[in-house]
């Protein structure tokens, strides 16, 4: 890699993929909630949750970026917080691009695990319930289990939408070089260089590369997924 | 060890209405009737699955419901198992984890010989490492079999086990349900719209019609009740036991013993001196004044008319012979040019005998 990449181009994409895994694993937890909630349950403000569940799909990522740079900047009550009590911050840290990156793609996680769970026989619940099984216990028994496939589709997709996150990380934590430059805050560089072109040439190479790999490790897991519910 | 039942419930035009006992002696009660007459509603009361507008199930002395008082039982908490129509086993785990799904839960847990023992009578040891999906019909519905089996049930419930399954495949399944019955003491209520299937496995019948009672008894009985099979889109036919009199190995036949008289049918695999099951279908008993001579049919009885019932071009006649009862299926010409009545006798002649069922004593 050191050969084809230079250092700066290869830092890029060992930070795009961590921001990525870091944003939909720290996700992961809440969107089985949040699909479970909406699969599952009738509770009033059902629709309302849908909807801010949705947002981050038609809110200009710009738009969001902003929104996070006044709520978790230094000076703002909640990042001020954070900062004095936790020791987090999130404005120009990669971190914060993680956050970006995992509000972003949380509707993509929802979705699947929400369609894998409203797929789920509702005889097998019933057949659990008779044989002893309580609330909890057939939700990892039977259901998160039978979710599988849509985990697996729902990060997978998440990762990849990760990796192409553009606006809301450069307006909320800037472009860093080594801290927030991830692959295509790197490209959007290279073009702003003079003689930058064949840097951008090499990193959109690099990015079609990563599509094409997520595509097929899709591929293979939802197989596998599917082969182990027993579909 | 009795389950009552009394439940109503009101679904659009269709009303639930019926009260009955079942699993205290004997244990094998049939809830029989044709689609739509309340069956799978009356199952899921019981176990849980759903809540009746009012009624009461109380099992050995515990309340299960009780809409009057407010009890309601959450299913996890009943010990009833009910083997589903379309089995439900969970499609990600192996055979071995869906049987032992229950038993992990069930409180007191069966021993491991209990296990091998179920896994033993239902034939599931080649079965064990796969998946539901690479399993046929029939061994799914052993599965599902074995999986209430072992989560210690204090009743089984079993929601038309064979329904969905084709002729070879029910063919398939009968012996391990006959093996079933005869080697646990679980008390089972065995829903099915298949008299054959009743006739094997239950000892009584409760007969429902449109969400109500109609007839409720030992199977010999109900069985020959010309009033709840005429007319209900269902075919009489009399449930009768006999004893095995002796092989004709000639033949390849079995002389069986039906009230002082003899029966002829194919050689039957069991000793002489037990006694079987046999099924006779309305239409397949003519009926004849005098004794007829020179037909093929083997099996001519002397009986009594005991009933007629007319039901558009058919007439039902239910016959007596000693103590057991025989109902023939004729046309009503036929019986108006016999001029049968009631106390008149005659002659069944049987053209076919299902043997088959639980050995008896």
């Amino acid at each position: 890699m050191e050969g084809v990449l230079s250092a700066a181009e290869f830092q890029a994409l060992a930070l795009s993929l961590r921001v990525a895994l870091v944003a939909v694993l720290a996700d992961l937890p809440f969107a089985f909630l949040a699909a479970l909630a909406l699969a599952r349950c009738n509770f009033r403000g059902k629709t309302l949750l849908d909807g801010v569940i949705h947002l981050p799909l038609v809110l200009p990522p710009v738009a969001l970026g902003y929104l996070l740079l006044v709520s978790f900047g230094t000076r703002a009550p909640l990042g001020a917080f954070l900062l004095q009590n936790l020791g987090i911050r999130f404005v120009f840290s990669w971190t914060g691009a993680a956050l970006a990156s995992a509000i972003l793609t949380f509707p993509f996680q929802v979705r699947a695990i929400r369609l894998s769970l409203e797929s789920q026989d509702a005889g097998l619940t019933e057949a659990a319930q008779t044989l002893g099984a309580g609330t909890l216990d057939r939700l990892f028994s039977l259901h998160l289990p039978l979710a599988a496939p849509g985990i697996i589709a729902g990060l997978i997709t998440a990762f990849a939408a990760c990796l192409g996150e553009f606006g809301a990380i450069i307006t909320f934590v800037s472009n860093i070089p080594g801290e927030t430059r991830t692959i295509p805050l790197a490209i959007y560089t290279a073009i702003q260089t003079p003689n930058g072109e064949a840097a951008a040439a090499r990193l959109a190479s690099l990015s079609i590369l990563l599509a094409l790999g997520g595509l097929v490790l899709a591929d293979v897991a939802a197989r596998r997924a599917r082969a182990f519910t027993g579909r | 060890m009795s389950t009552l039942v009394s439940l109503q419930h009101r679904l659009g035009a269709f009303r639930l209405d019926a009260a009955f006992e079942f699993g205290g002696a004997p244990r094998v009660t049939a809830l029989f009737g044709p689609s739509g007459a309340g069956k799978s509603t009356i199952i899921g009361a019981i176990a849980g699955l759903f809540r009746p507008d009012s009624g009461r199930i109380d099992i050995d002395g515990e309340t299960l419901l009780d809409t009057e008082r407010g009890i309601f039982k959450p299913p996890r908490t009943r010990r009833i198992g009910v083997v589903f129509q379309d089995t439900r086993l969970f499609p990600h785990m192996n055979v071995r984890a869906n049987l032992l799904y229950g038993w992990h839960r069930a409180a007191p847990r069966p021993s491991g010989k209990t296990i091998d023992r179920v896994i033993a009578l239902l034939g599931l040891n080649p079965l064990l490492e796969r998946k539901p999906r690479t399993l046929s019909g029939g061994e799914r519905s052993r599965v599902a079999l074995g999986r209430a089996l072992l989560m210690s049930p204090r009743a089984l419930l079993l929601d038309e086990p064979l329904a969905s399954l084709d002729a070879a495949r029910k063919a398939e399944i009968l012996p391990y349900l006959e093996r079933l019955v005869r080697e646990t003491e679980i008390p089972m209520l065995y829903v099915s719209h298949s008299l054959d299937e009743v006739a094997r496995l239950a000892d009584r019948m409760v007969v429902l019609h449109e969400g109500r009672v109609a007839g409720d008894g030992p199977l010999f009985e109900i069985t020959a009740r010309l009033d709840l099979f005429s007319g209900a889109h269902l075919l009489p036919g009399a449930v009768l036991e006999a004893k095995i009199a002796c092989h004709d190995e000639l033949h390849g036949l079995t002389e069986l013993l039906l009230a002082g008289e003899t029966l002829v049918v194919p050689r039957v695999n069991r000793a002489a001196g037990n006694k079987v099951r046999i099924r006779i279908d309305a239409d397949d008993v003519m009926l004849a004044l005098q004794r007829p001579e020179g037909v093929s049919a083997n099996n001519i009885i002397p009986a009594t008319v005991a009933a007629i019932r007319e039901d558009g071009a058919n007439a039902d006649v239910q016959l007596r012979l000693e103590d057991a009862h025989l109902v023939a299926r004729i046309t009503r010409r036929s019986r108006e040019r016999l001029a049968l009545r009631p106390g008149l006798s005659v002659f069944a002649v049987i053209k076919s005998v299902t043997v088959g069922g639980r050995e008896q004593g």
